[in-house]
């Protein structure tokens, strides 16, 4: 087990004027036996900054250590760590006990030690009646307990995910999150998990790397990228429904947004222009309060969500599943406690207090 | 088919059969001419059911003991030429164009796409385009009359290299990415894992690479000169040039008969990667 | 399917390593002897073979002044023509009726494709047995009905014997392809066509033929070439190229001009030709596999 060191990476595509900057300049610092979780948008440069880590592409400027040991111009396999791939890159023409045992294999493992470690991973995955099977004779679940087995018996120093759930189906994602939790708990290995799906950065990380074309936005535990985004982008991506954005002019306890004046339960952090954050479920229906004017409801379940316009920029609720549908065209009245608005400079798009 | 028309149907069995007679037929001409003996074919019309000489002419072939105005070479030799050098034409193309074909598909290097055009090109050098200096070459290199003559300006591929680079531009990229965590450099990872994935690709170009070396005629008519490195094909050609009426034609046609079973075999036992190989390997 | 790996290995001396076998092979036997014909074709060689001397394309001059080079180009012309004609017609109908019989379809289709397996000389011997004017069977049959079949005197009749023997071994190879490409027309089409009202022999040529054109025109390309190249064996077995010079086609020239009559110059400056023709029908035929790629 070790800590993961980033220090000002960059990637580059290609020289001179043909040039293409995909990552500018990231800096994280990863705990010993800490589980990261990597979300982002497609083509934010996620997977590219984990295969950095791995080694699959060349770090163009910047450093990289796992552990104390600078990784730059370490090939992947001398790097002691593990990958689990989206598509699990599972060896076909070998039994799932010969994919576990390859990489020991290679690394001149006594057979018995292989074989040791091999039955312990199978344990823990629930795998040990499947090993004598191709991977295609294996169902989409099992073949992805079987890419983390590989990963499992090379005892690494850390665990590198990328987008290992994307391929499952919804019930087999939440069952393998699960499961990929359970493991973390026992092996305590250092992990870095890439993925598009904020759910489940939000359910497996103990601190989130929110990323957006190519820089980070905000590293932090779930609670504080849930409860304070570092900037517009991060409270819109994490969170579903996403956080209501509101655009307007603050002045001490009052927002104006075009014609429409709002009251503040909280005096504004500053004059001028500002970005006023509020969750659809942190919105209270109230006697008085801001107009909302209704379009249109969905009814999900266990709450609704009722789409509007507020002072003429559109505006998500979050209602009670029970609760009777607003009409469209009925106006509703919200209020806001204070302890729940973000306010966002309207130019930097980061967070002001 | 969407309706029933049992005629249609009957028609396309007769047809098919049709077929299947009109071209059996000379391999059925030939087998009878095998079993008669030099006396019974020269009688014309010859008749269509088979004698009772196939023992003695088809040994007469193998030792070369017949008497016949043209070539007496003993047939047994002559297979074993061709049968040594389609396996090393078939196996040492399979080889050369797998270390080729992973050469320009998993690394990148300085003229790689000059190397990917210069194999292209062979494509459009078949040996009848080149047949007098390519002579030339395998003279001054002392190459005539020997194996290695017969099959090495033959056994690099185009085609086979092609197909080879078609197969691996499909194996997903995280076979690779996982193998080389595991530690596996290039070498593991080509003997480990591409190896085995590629069997069905290099089974279907075995079977089309050993008829190409078996029924290699141009090229050694030209490089063989003395009889016992006569491959079989053209060993049956010279035993026709006696003339026609002095030939020996149920010995001929018991050499063809022999001729044509290794192949026959070959397409026969291996028909399904046989065809899957023709048909993917023109994509 | 991807142009280019998303990673590759980082070797520098390796793949220079994996590829040095096929590299030196083609060095020394196809680029080596390509430039030669090249340089063959622009000399001479003097009486007694002691110099040669530069004469620029005057080979090329010659042959397109000589009336036997000509008349092998109409020869060569005539031969791939009927090849190609018979061979692919033969091939399609029987591919057709193949495509219909549900019972017995993979039988008829192990007795239709072991031609490919024959040597194109052993052919040639097969039907020079078959038609041999004093002993063939069927030469035999056809005097019996009053036809003189002689291919050692008659022109027509060689022409007819070598065609018979390219067209039976290649139908097995176009059989394949024509069967492989019907199967891939989706049967919707052809059930949409006959709820529409179309009969069977309309279907055929309104949907099936033209759905089948991308295979006919990669065939027809494919069928050249063979009977460009690939049909030495079966001239050489059974006409030598005769009678007189009624079926030498070009690669047979070539390979007679070249050992027989030792002609280098003329024989090179005929290859070089051969070469260009090559050139011509490859590129053809891989702009016609994209097109069908992307039908």
């Amino acid at each position: 087990m070790a800590s993961i060191s980033i220090r000002q990476v960059v990637k580059r595509y290609g020289t001179g004027a043909k040039a293409h900057q995909v990552i500018h300049g990231v800096d994280a610092q990863i705990a010993d036996g800490e589980f990261i979780v990597i979300v982002g948008p497609s083509g934010c440069g996620k997977s590219t900054l984990l295969r950095m880590v791995a080694g699959l592409e060349e770090i163009s400027a910047g450093e990289i250590a796992i552990g104390s040991r600078v990784v730059n111009e370490v090939e992947p396999a001398e790097r002691d760590i593990a990958m689990v791939f989206q598509n699990y890159a599972l060896y076909p023409h070998m039994s799932v006990f010969e994919n576990m045992a390859y990489g020991l294999k290679l690394r001149k493992l006594p057979t018995a030690q292989i074989r040791e470690r091999v039955d312990r991973a199978a344990a823990i995955l629930e795998l040990g009646h499947l090993l004598g099977r191709k991977p295609r004779e294996l169902s989409g679940g099992q073949r992805q307990r079987v890419a983390m087995g590989r990963a499992i018996v090379r005892e690494p120093q850390a665990f590198l995910f990328d987008e290992p759930l994307s391929n499952l189906d919804a019930k087999l994602r939440v069952q393998t999150r699960l499961e990929i939790q359970k493991l973390h708990r026992s092996l305590n290995v250092t992990s870095l998990f890439v993925t598009h799906d904020q759910v489940e950065a939000m359910t497996l990380a103990q601190r989130i790397i929110v990323m957006n074309a190519g820089r980070i936005e905000q590293i932090g535990t779930p609670e504080a990228v849930y409860g304070r985004p570092a900037t517009t982008f991060v409270a819109g991506f994490i969170g579903a429904p996403a956080m209501n954005l509101l655009r307007g002019d603050a002045n001490a306890r009052v927002f104006s947004m075009g014609e429409q004046v709002l009251e503040l339960p909280a005096p504004a952090p500053r004059r001028g222009e500002l970005i006023l954050g509020l969750r659809p479920e942190h919105a209270v229906q109230a006697q008085d309060g801001w107009p909302l004017i209704v379009e249109a409801s969905e009814m999900l379940g266990a709450e609704r969500l009722v789409y509007g316009q507020l002072a003429g920029q559109p505006f998500t609720l979050r209602i009670d599943g029970l609760a009777a549908a607003p009409a469209p065209g009925s106006q509703l009245m919200l209020q806001a406690p204070a302890e729940r608005l973000h306010w966002f400079d309207p130019a930097s798009q980061q967070r002001v207090e | 088919m969407v309706e029933r028309r049992p005629a249609l149907t009957v028609l396309s069995h007769v047809v098919l059969m049709l077929g299947v007679l009109v071209v059996a037929f000379p391999l059925y001409v030939a087998f009878v001419a095998s079993t008669q003996t030099s006396h019974e074919i020269q009688q014309a019309p010859m008749s269509l059911l088979p004698g009772s000489h196939a023992l003695v002419n088809y040994r007469d072939a193998l030792l070369g003991s017949a008497g016949s105005a043209g070539s007496n070479a003993p047939v047994a030799r002559m297979m074993w030429v061709s049968l040594v050098s389609a396996l090393i034409i078939a196996l040492g193309k399979i080889a050369i164009s797998l270390l080729s074909a992973f050469a320009i598909v998993y690394f990148r290097f300085p003229g790689r796409g000059l190397v990917f055009w210069s194999i292209f090109v062979t494509l459009m050098l078949p040996v009848e385009v080149r047949i007098g200096p390519t002579y030339q070459v395998v003279a001054d290199l002392k190459m005539l009359n020997s194996y290695a003559g017969l099959t090495v300006p033959l056994i690099a591929s185009a085609t086979a290299t092609f197909l080879f680079r078609q197969f691996f531009l499909t194996v997903p990229d995280e076979l690779m990415e996982a193998a080389r965590i595991d530690g596996a450099g290039p070498l593991r990872f080509l003997r480990d894992h591409l190896l085995p994935l590629s069997k069905t690709s290099m089974a279907a170009l075995f079977v089309i690479q050993f008829i190409y070396g078996w029924n290699q005629y141009l090229w050694p008519l030209l490089v063989t000169t003395e009889e016992p490195m006569y491959p079989v094909v053209i060993g049956i050609k010279r035993m026709i040039a006696g003339g026609e009426a002095a030939v020996d034609w149920n010995i001929v046609m018991a050499t063809a008969l022999l001729a044509m079973i290794p192949p026959a075999l070959v397409v026969v036992l291996m028909q399904r990667w046989f065809v899957k190989g023709l048909v993917d390997s023109e994509k | 399917m991807a142009q280019e790996k998303r990673v590759s290995y980082r070797s520098r001396w390796l793949p220079w390593l994996l590829l040095a076998p096929q590299g030196l092979v083609i060095a020394v036997f196809f680029f080596w002897p390509a430039g030669q014909a090249l340089m063959q074709a622009l000399q001479r060689q003097d009486a007694f073979g002691l110099g040669t001397e530069w004469v620029g394309l005057e080979n090329f001059q010659a042959l397109w002044n000589d009336p036997s080079y000509l008349a092998s180009f109409r020869t060569t012309a005539l031969f791939s023509v009927l090849v190609a004609t018979f061979g692919l017609g033969l091939a399609l109908l029987l591919a057709v009726m193949a495509n219909r019989v549900l019972r017995g379809a993979t039988v008829y289709k192990t007795l239709l494709i072991w031609p490919y397996a024959v040597a194109p000389a052993i052919a040639g011997v097969l039907w020079l047995f078959l038609f041999a004017p004093a002993v063939g069977v069927v030469a035999h049959q056809l005097q019996a009905w009053g036809l003189p079949w002689n291919h050692l005197l008659r022109g027509d009749h060689a022409m007819a014997l070598v065609v018979m023997a390219a067209v039976w071994k290649q139908i097995s190879y176009n059989f394949l392809f024509f069967l492989a490409g019907l199967q891939s027309i989706p049967k919707s089409l052809i059930e949409a066509a006959a709820i529409d009202g179309a009969g069977p022999w309309k279907r055929f040529w309104t949907i099936t033929f033209p759905l089948l054109s991308p295979t006919s025109f990669f065939l027809l390309v494919i069928n050249i070439v063979y009977a460009f190249f690939d049909t030495f064996g079966i001239i050489d077995a059974a006409t030598q190229g005769g009678p007189g010079q009624e079926t030498a086609v070009l690669v047979y020239k070539v390979y007679y001009d070249g050992f027989k009559a030792l002609d280098l110059g003329g024989s090179a400056a005929q290859s070089v030709v051969l070469m260009t023709v090559v050139i011509v029908l490859t590129v053809l035929q891989f702009r016609f596999v994209e097109r069908r790629v992307n039908y």
